[in-house]
């Protein structure tokens, strides 16, 4: 009695596991193809988790509205299946082998983070399955030599790249004394490395060199170094809260630097969260709306914005846009390989050379995007307080003219 | 190693001033953790979560319009009910049960309450700015945000209320009776259980208006509550319990040193400079006690 039963629960269980793969995805199912993702949709990265979520939604349903993906004569739809890796790498590795092993998704969408595209990468690349990513951008991912690892955007070394040479610019061509803070993380070490280049092919000297803190939140120190050496140029780079507390701090202290630069102002809304305190602050960006970019899906950067604002209620932030041209990628590799053998649309996404609404895509061999510059957007307020973000270099896009040396708090 | 904090004495003063606003502020989230290890024999590591929670509460009056800085007196008072609802919940259960199960059950709280904070509140970092200005002193060279002046003079406020409060109502008495042995204060006709939920509830007051004071000085975000709660334990481990002249010596101390860390070790071992003199001190404890137990010998 006792081995029956332990006999028909064996059965069950075995049924249950062919019931659940008989569902479970392959890379295409009937007229879909379906794409993983593991993404930070709780934890401490969730809010810029969501805004790739978002930007990977608007542009499946795009493509699908718009006749979809067409693979040999026939007409394929995107479907996504998403997992939650909890902004924590060691879960997003295990999702990306669930993805790849069970589910036996074959192409894979990127996480939001430079950290969690590296605990990713090793996986995908192992299987050698294509990636197409958008939000990782630390250096070490394309040094890697991975073969399978495809990114939309710009390289963190080039993030404030710009802002050093607009200085020296500025400076008549002159060297000049540059102050940095970075956050001691993946993503921010590599823009100081950018930085570090900059400085030595422009002659530039970096007099303070700080590393924040994981849980920064003051940066005084620093500020009252800069207030004391008086550097021509302040960068600083420590995600949302970098940006929050060097505009909060440098506000409070009243300290004067001709420049500022730094990232993720916009993740923070920073001018919205600081208002007038933020302004004539300098953020790099690896998109804004009002750049000039075209393709067929979208429009260009103002349609996309409009249209993104309608579907979800805001501004779409860049890790949206870009998240968003990653389907294009995919769909376009897709229709040049002409097939969903994995090396023929790695080879396709590997020689891809096009213009979508948040820029020019094509990869290096290490797999960054060397065809789309950083901007900089300038904050700028009206005398009513309200504040904007205006791009100011490259001079192509510029909507504003750069305002520099920064006014001085007294005059303010 | 950078010593230019010594070479400009203009860096010293900043450094000092700095450090001991920013003193006061731990010493009052340190001396909540004081008062509850006292009474009830409970570590919280949850205590830097309670902190983040009450900067919320007045982060959100500040984005309804109302000035932030009201968040001193709205925020202790919902937190008050927060902790005696953790207390009922969670702590009953465990306050007289070893330590070790203790800090078990509020590192769990820490990390719901991390999640939660996270799930409620979206995972941005954020501020609520008070508006008020710097004071300059010296020439312009020392500047001191007025909103750090004005949390260190909330803390001091807060800490003295407490003392009175302790010194002379019946609850507080009752509160030092069984801190002092809670059995024989159980006997005497103290309702412990009573005493205990309004310890807790007293702690998350205090950790409330620290995390106003927070919110208006710094920025928040869920995840942020560790340093607080290891800023508090190693002001109380050093300055013992019931010791609040101690934890207000030793808050000071160790804001200043933390200050000095950032300025000659750079501010990324700020946080680890804490750990470490945590480590040395509790070292050094060990190695006393063990020098006076052979000498007793």
């Amino acid at each position: 009695m006792k081995i029956k039963n332990i006999l028909i629960t064996f059965v069950s269980a075995i049924a249950l596991l062919f019931s659940t793969s008989v569902v479970s995805f392959a890379k295409v199912v009937g007229d879909k193809i379906i794409l993983g993702a593991a993404i930070s949709l709780t934890g401490k990265y969730s809010s810029n988790g969501v805004h790739t979520q978002n930007g990977y939604n608007m542009a499946v349903d795009r493509i699908n509205s718009m006749g979809g993906v067409k693979v040999g004569g026939k007409t394929y739809k995107f479907d996504i299946i998403y997992y939650d890796d909890e902004s924590n790498p060691k879960r997003a590795a295990q999702l990306a082998e669930r993805l790849i092993s069970q589910d036996k998704v074959e192409f894979m969408l990127g996480p939001y983070s430079s950290g969690l595209t590296k605990a990713i990468a090793p996986v995908t690349e192992k299987y050698g399955v294509p990636m197409v990513e958008a939000n990782g951008a630390s250096r070490s991912l394309f040094t890697k030599g991975y073969k399978y690892l495809f990114a939309v955007l710009a390289p963190a070394n080039l993030y404030l790249d710009v802002a050093i040479r607009t200085a020296v610019e500025l400076n008549g061509g002159k060297g000049v004394r540059i102050a940095q803070a970075f956050e001691q993380d993946a993503f921010s070490q590599d823009v100081r490395l950018g930085i570090l280049d900059a400085a030595k092919e422009t002659g530039s000297e970096i007099i303070i060199d700080d590393k924040l803190p994981k849980e920064l939140n003051d940066m005084a120190a620093t500020l009252v170094k800069v207030k004391q050496m008086k550097p021509d140029v302040l960068v600083v780079s420590g995600h949302t809260k970098g940006a929050l507390t060097a505009i909060r701090q440098i506000s409070e202290m009243k300290v004067d630097v001709p420049m500022l630069a730094m990232t993720h102002c916009d993740a923070a809304k920073l001018s919205k969260q600081h208002g007038k305190n933020s302004q004539y602050a300098l953020c790099a960006s690896q998109w804004h709306k009002t750049l000039t970019y075209k393709d067929d899906f979208f429009k260009d950067g103002m349609t996309y914005a409009a249209d993104f604002e309608k579907e979800f209620g805001y501004d779409p932030p860049y890790q949206s846009a870009e998240s968003s041209a990653a389907l294009l990628v995919f769909k376009d590799a897709f229709e040049r390989a002409n097939s969903f053998d994995q090396k023929k649309v790695r080879d396709a996404l590997a020689a891809t050379n096009m213009q979508t609404f948040y820029g020019n895509i094509k990869f290096a061999p290490g797999g960054q995007n060397v065809d789309k510059p950083m901007v900089l957007f300038q904050v700028m307020c009206d005398d009513a307080g309200k504040c904007e973000n205006k791009v100011v270099a490259p001079l192509k896009w510029a909507s504003a003219e750069l305002i520099h040396p920064v006014p001085k708090w007294s005059e303010r | 190693m950078d010593f230019l904090v010594f070479q400009y004495p203009m860096i010293t003063i900043q450094a000092c001033l700095d450090g001991l606003l920013l003193g006061i502020l731990f010493a009052l989230i340190a001396y909540g953790m004081a008062l509850q290890w006292g009474v009830m024999n409970i570590i919280n590591i949850a205590q830097g979560d309670l902190v983040i929670l009450g900067g919320y509460i007045a982060y959100f009056m500040y984005l309804y319009g109302i000035h932030p800085a009201w968040g001193v007196i709205v925020s202790p008072i919902i937190m008050y009910f927060v902790g005696i609802a953790i207390y009922k919940l969670v702590i009953n259960k465990v306050v007289d049960r070893d330590l070790f199960i203790s800090i078990l059950a509020t590192f769990g709280i820490s990390i719901l309450f991390m999640q939660l904070m996270n799930f409620a509140f979206g995972a941005d970092v954020v501020l609520a700015n008070s508006g008020y200005g710097t004071t300059m002193l010296f020439d312009n060279n020392v500047v001191l945000p007025n909103s750090k002046i004005f949390s260190a003079f909330i803390s001091i406020v807060f800490a003295i209320c407490l003392v009175v409060y302790m010194k002379r109502s019946k609850l507080g008495r009752a509160i030092r009776a069984t801190a002092q042995n809670a059995r024989a204060a159980k006997i005497l006709g103290v309702d412990t259980e009573k005493v205990y939920a309004a310890t807790f509830g007293i702690n998350a007051a205090l950790c409330g208006v620290a995390g106003a004071l927070i919110s208006i000085t710094f920025t928040i975000h869920p995840y942020m509550g560790l340093p607080y709660t290891i800023r508090s334990f190693m002001i109380v481990i050093v300055a013992g319990l019931g010791n609040l002249p101690g934890v207000a010596m030793s808050g000071m101390g160790l804001g200043i040193f933390e200050e000095f860390a950032d300025y000659i070790l750079g501010t990324e071992f700020r946080i680890g400079s804490v750990f470490l003199l945590l480590v040395l001190i509790l070292v050094y404890r060990r190695f006393k006690l063990s020098r006076k137990r052979e000498y007793l010998k």
